[in-house]
């Protein structure tokens, strides 16, 4: 179990029973709580399972979503202590307690655990209760795997290798649904492979808050449906693809792309606002195919919107920045890391006190924005970010769109207030105090540093990952990466500090920004401190008072607090 | 004049010799096809004839790569000194009884089996040379293995011919021919010893006066020493590939592999000519007046392609032997040249020795 | 361990009846009759289930069989088959097949023709079928994109038609 349901355990002092699950003895907490209120309410026997490592297959139970019970996959045996006409316990002649077993199973999703029960998963009889459960559900499933997208990733695949029978009993004909069907702008469903688990019901109601989905006719005709004229448009309608346990609900921007089986997963983090969904990247011959949302209770639980999910295309855009540029004779020329670096720190070294500015994108990583402080910090350089604020949901989207404002602020490119000195750079470009102005990831002209007042420059070293009209007059064009081609750290909203992982090659010349930052900083001070990215997190940790204390290892997958 | 006739002989010998050698390599390449239910090469000219001269082409187009670390001058010299006394073993052998006045043998020297087994020694030098000069491991054993084998056998070679010098030397040798003033004497006219001349002369009586018969034993060690000395299945431990890669020859290419290659096969020329005077009566035929020396161009042209055809008729089994049997282990190989041939050549003297004293009465 | 080894006669110590033996084999040989095909001109009858170059068939009504599941280019030990999915359009003509590859390249200089792909195949699209003598003057050639693959692999016969079954018994029951 994660460390947040540990730590809200701990508090509350939930008192422990012991259960009996396949004749071993364990101890599980009395409550959980509920996912969706919160309140403690009774363990459940899959829960309890779990818990322990123990499987018990399941459709549509799910451990964020409310119970509903009705797959009957979890069917398990149990008993209950056996008592005496005292209502004493009975025991053994070798002491352990006798169990009375209970004649009928129960599902194991919906029954709350008493103290000294006992649970049998794997007893001949559950096993059978599974394969019959199985052969139901696959009476009108239309068995085309060939063409299904979840294929891979279908728990009905996985159950029928488990409990299937090979061949079919189902003489008659199957009945057909309706394929094909446009449930949303995003999500595409099938009705014949639906299994009715309800999951995606219950996480539209109770999770987005956007009752949509229900179930309409009767027995073998049950189809899964949106309610007519409400299309299916919430800005988390694709979670539902993903809870999906077979292929019934399926992402139009997925759909027929690419198999999932040879997509490479890879940890990262989402980008497209501060509160950083923690996402694993599928990737295939350095190309990304999907985003899904990665658990984490801290941040995002199981979900993440859509918006973030689909914002991926950019990164394998054809326009982007491939090559190093210099300008020369009013036009950029083709040139190299070496040469640019070395003329870059040169100027940056013989420029005077107060003649820098720098305007460093929210979008880069901490250890970036630390380099970026790093190499302007003796110059008395004016740096700042660029704000980006929009609206905030009921569920995971926050209003600030930079997923690392908090490090900016945190390394000190930003003041106070984000954006705040912008205004004063173009002041001082315009004075011509400012002569060299450094700019990451950011279309300046487009945030108040006018084109026009970009020809006051004598330097303008520029570092993006697409074209925009600040690179087009750039004096150093230097190809930077996407998150997903470096690894890193961002700061979240909350002051949550999550790593992410390199998925894919970065495009032609293009290297992660804090890889060039570091061989500035080196050429510049000739200490460019740790030469990797562990150590330089671990570096900045030291160096920057609100990550004292965190170290790149026990960052682990799901991050961990700054104290801001 | 002497000089000229003497030039034009070398010339065709060694024209007719090479040519052989390169038609020697399609025989032996279809006639192992043959043996193993192949066709062979039979696609450049009809039945391939024309394969030679492609395969001779092949060889002159390849890039003559030296390696690094080779030993250059010895490297370069090798070929040429494995080639030439390949070539050189036919100055002394008799092709041929007369074309015209013409004798048909280049040098008709008297101690012609000497010069013989002077020059086959030479042919090793080549073959340790490149072995050596090609710095590398493998052609290193190879000419290791070679100057070891040729040595070991050519004291068995050696000695088994000495009983056929020992019968040849029996005085009358012409008398039994004719006497003076015949074809015959004009042939041994000069002649002494240790001639081949003498040899063809002694075994064109009768077919039974051929030495294979008189000296079988002999002929046995002589034939199975030739194989080793030639470096031939089943004595080609100096380039065996499935061990050595291809010993000697290793790191060579183009042209030079190609000398390698060719004296491979001048000299199992040269052995089986050696073979043919020296056991299947030469030139001679002992019928239809083919035993006597030619008086007329025609019986000339005759005796000539006799030998020729005798010498095929030795290297088909040559050939026949290399796909039929085994590569011999070395100790083997050590084994059978000093623990029995070189016994079995002594015995062979001793016996000769002691018969031919017998038939004489006695006396020394 | 000590082998027992044959005690050998005169003779076969000798080694010379063996010799004569085994030249006698040889002999032979060089007269009967030779197993070489001479290839341009006679061509070998390629034997019942030989595997050689993998192509792409049609059904019966000319439909493309490949529905692109890409588990032979899963199985394909040396990675020789690329497939392109078809992505999300939607093609109405398809029916209840809803996708065929928008592209498959078989390299055939890669290909080890071992038959997994067809062994794979779930829909019976893909086969091995006689040619084994696949020749071209550069690489990009060797690579052989859907549309070769199909016209080479030409029209396989298929009894069961299940999509179509599938799609008639929707209709029959007034869903599609």
């Amino acid at each position: 179990m994660t460390n947040v349901t540990a730590e809200r355990q701990e508090k509350s002092a939930v008192e422990t029973v012991s259960v009996w699950i396949d004749g071993q003895a364990y101890d599980v907490p009395k409550t959980m709580p509920h996912p969706v209120s919160g309140e403690q309410v009774g363990t459940t026997m899959i829960q309890a399972c779990h818990m322990h490592g123990i499987d018990v297959p399941y459709y549509c139970y799910h451990p964020k979503l409310p119970v509903a019970g009705n797959c009957r996959m979890c069917l398990v045996e149990f008993g209950t202590p056996a008592l005496g006409p005292d209502r004493q316990p009975l025991y053994n002649e070798d002491g352990s307690p006798q169990i009375r077993k209970s004649p009928r199973p129960v599902i194991a999703c919906a029954t709350p655990i008493s103290p000294g029960m006992a649970i049998y998963t794997q007893t001949p009889e559950a096993k059978q209760m599974r394969e019959s459960v199985l052969e139901f559900l696959l009476i009108n499933h239309p068995l085309d795997c060939p063409i299904c997208d979840q294929a891979g990733e279908c728990k009905l695949q996985e159950y029928a290798v488990d409990y299937g029978k090979a061949d079919s009993r189902f003489v008659e004909q199957k009945v057909h649904k309706p394929k094909q069907v446009d449930l949303g702008p995003r999500i595409m469903l099938d009705d014949e492979r639906c299994i009715l688990c309800s999951r995606c019901i219950r996480f539209t109601r109770d999770i987005a808050g956007d009752d949509a989905l229900g179930f309409a006719d009767r027995g073998s005709y049950s189809i899964l449906t949106n309610y007519p004229g409400k299309p299916f448009d919430n800005n988390y309608t694709l979670n539902t693809a993903d809870i999906c346990p077979v292929g019934a609900l399926t992402s139009k921007d997925f759909r027929f792309q690419m198999r999932v089986w040879f997509l490479k997963e890879t940890k990262s983090v989402c980008t497209s606002c501060g509160t950083g969904c923690n996402i694993m990247i599928g990737s295939r011959n350095d190309r990304i195919y999907r985003y899904t949302p990665r658990e984490n209770d801290a941040v995002n639980s199981c979900w993440m919107c859509d918006y973030g999910r689909l914002n991926y295309k950019w990164i394998n855009r054809e326009d982007r920045l491939r090559e190093v540029q210099q300008r020369r004779d009013g036009a950029p020329a083709k040139t190299n890391w070496s040469v640019a670096l070395k003329e870059v720190a040169e100027r940056i070294e013989s420029s005077p006190s107060g003649s820098i500015g720098v305007v460093a994108s929210a979008r880069l990583t901490n250890e970036e924005l630390y380099l970026v402080r790093r190499l302007v910090q003796d110059k008395d350089a004016i740096t700042d970010s660029v704000p980006r604020m929009g609206e905030a949901d009921h569920l995971l989207v926050d209003a600030d769109k930079n997923p690392n404002t908090n490090g900016a602020h945190a390394t000190g490119i930003a003041a106070k207030k984000v954006g705040a000195d912008i205004a004063t750079i173009a002041d001082r470009i315009r004075q011509g105090k400012i002569k060299t102005l450094l700019v990451f990831g950011e279309d300046v002209t487009k945030h108040g540093i006018e084109a026009d007042l970009l020809k006051e420059l004598d330097t303008l070293v520029v570092s993006d990952i697409l074209p925009n009209a600040t690179t087009e007059r750039a004096d150093y064009l230097l190809p930077g990466c996407a998150h997903a081609e470096k690894r890193g750290t961002f700061t979240n909203a909350k002051g949550r500090v999550q790593k992410f992982m390199k998925a894919i090659e970065g495009p032609g010349d293009a290297r992660p920004e804090w890889e060039f930052l570091h061989e500035l900083v080196q050429r510049k001070t000739h200490d460019g401190g740790s030469a990797n990215l562990p150590a330089l997190f671990n570096e900045m940790a030291e160096q920057v008072p609100a990550f004292h204390g965190l170290s790149w290892g026990e960052l682990k997958d799901t991050g961990a607090q700054a104290s801001l | 004049m002497d000089l000229v006739s003497t030039m034009v002989k070398i010339s065709g010998v060694v024209g007719v010799l090479l040519l052989v050698v390169a038609y020697m390599v399609l025989a032996e390449r279809r006639i192992s096809a043959w043996a193993q239910d192949r066709m062979g090469p039979n696609r450049v000219g009809p039945w391939g004839l024309i394969q030679p001269i492609a395969d001779g082409l092949k060889f002159l187009l390849k890039e003559d790569f030296t390696p690094n670390y080779v030993k250059q001058p010895f490297f370069w010299i090798a070929p040429a000194i494995t080639i030439v006394p390949a070539l050189m073993v036919f100055a002394v052998l008799p092709f041929g009884s007369f074309l015209g006045s013409q004798k048909m043998v280049i040098a008709d020297l008297n101690i012609g089996v000497l010069y013989t087994f002077g020059i086959v020694s030479l042919g090793v030098y080549g073959i340790v040379l490149a072995g050596y000069a090609a710095n590398s491991k493998y052609p290193f054993l190879g000419g290791i293995r070679s100057s070891a084998q040729i040595i070991s056998y050519e004291i068995a070679m050696g000695m088994s011919v000495v009983p056929i010098f020992m019968l040849i030397g029996e005085p009358g040798l012409l008398k039994s021919l004719g006497g003076e003033g015949g074809a015959w004497a004009k042939f041994l006219a000069g002649t002494e010893g240790l001639n081949f001349s003498r040899v063809v002369a002694y075994q064109a009586e009768s077919l039974f006066n051929w030495l294979i018969f008189k000296q079988p034993l002999a002929f046995l060690i002589f034939l199975v020493a030739a194989f080793a000395e030639t470096n031939r299945l089943p004595f080609d431990l100096p380039e065996a590939e499935t061990e050595l890669v291809a010993g000697y020859h290793t790191e060579y290419s183009s042209m030079k592999f190609a000398l390698f290659f060719l004296a491979e096969y001048a000299n199992m020329i040269a052995a089986s000519g050696l073979l043919v005077t020296l056991f299947l009566g030469g030139w001679s035929l002992p019928f239809l007046g083919l035993d006597d020396p030619a008086t007329s161009v025609l019986g000339g042209v005759l005796h000539i392609l006799i030998f020729m055809a005798k010498v095929f008729a030795v290297m088909f089994l040559f050939i026949w032997v290399r796909w039929t049997l085994p590569r011999f282990r070395y100790d083997q190989l050590m084994q059978l040249g000093w623990k029995r041939f070189v016994p079995l050549a002594l015995a062979n003297i001793v016996i000769t020795a002691f018969v031919l004293w017998t038939v004489a009465g006695g006396q020394a | 361990m000590k082998v027992q080894r044959k005690t050998l006669s005169l003779a076969e110590k000798l080694y010379l009846p063996a010799i004569f033996k085994g030249l006698k084999i040889t002999l032979r040989h060089m007269f009967k009759k030779k197993a070489t095909m001479q290839y341009p001109e006679e061509h070998w009858v390629v034997p019942e289930g030989y595997r050689g170059a993998p192509y792409l068939v049609r059904d019966q009504h000319g439909r493309t069989k490949c529905v692109s599941c890409q588990l032979c280019e899963f199985v394909c030990p040396p990675k020789a088959i690329k497939i392109t999915p078809p992505g999300p359009q939607v093609n109405p003509n398809v029916g209840n097949v809803e996708k065929e590859p928008k592209e498959f390249e078989i390299d055939m200089l890669r290909c080890i023709f071992c038959g997994y792909c067809q062994e794979v195949c779930p829909e019976e699209a893909i086969f091995l079928m006689q040619d084994y003598s696949l020749t071209g003057e550069s690489r990009k050639e060797m690579v052989y994109d859907k549309e070769k693959l199909l016209a080479l692999g030409g029209v396989h016969n298929d009894p069961i038609e299940k999509w179509k079954r599938k799609e008639m018994e929707a209709r029959e029951q007034g869903v599609g």
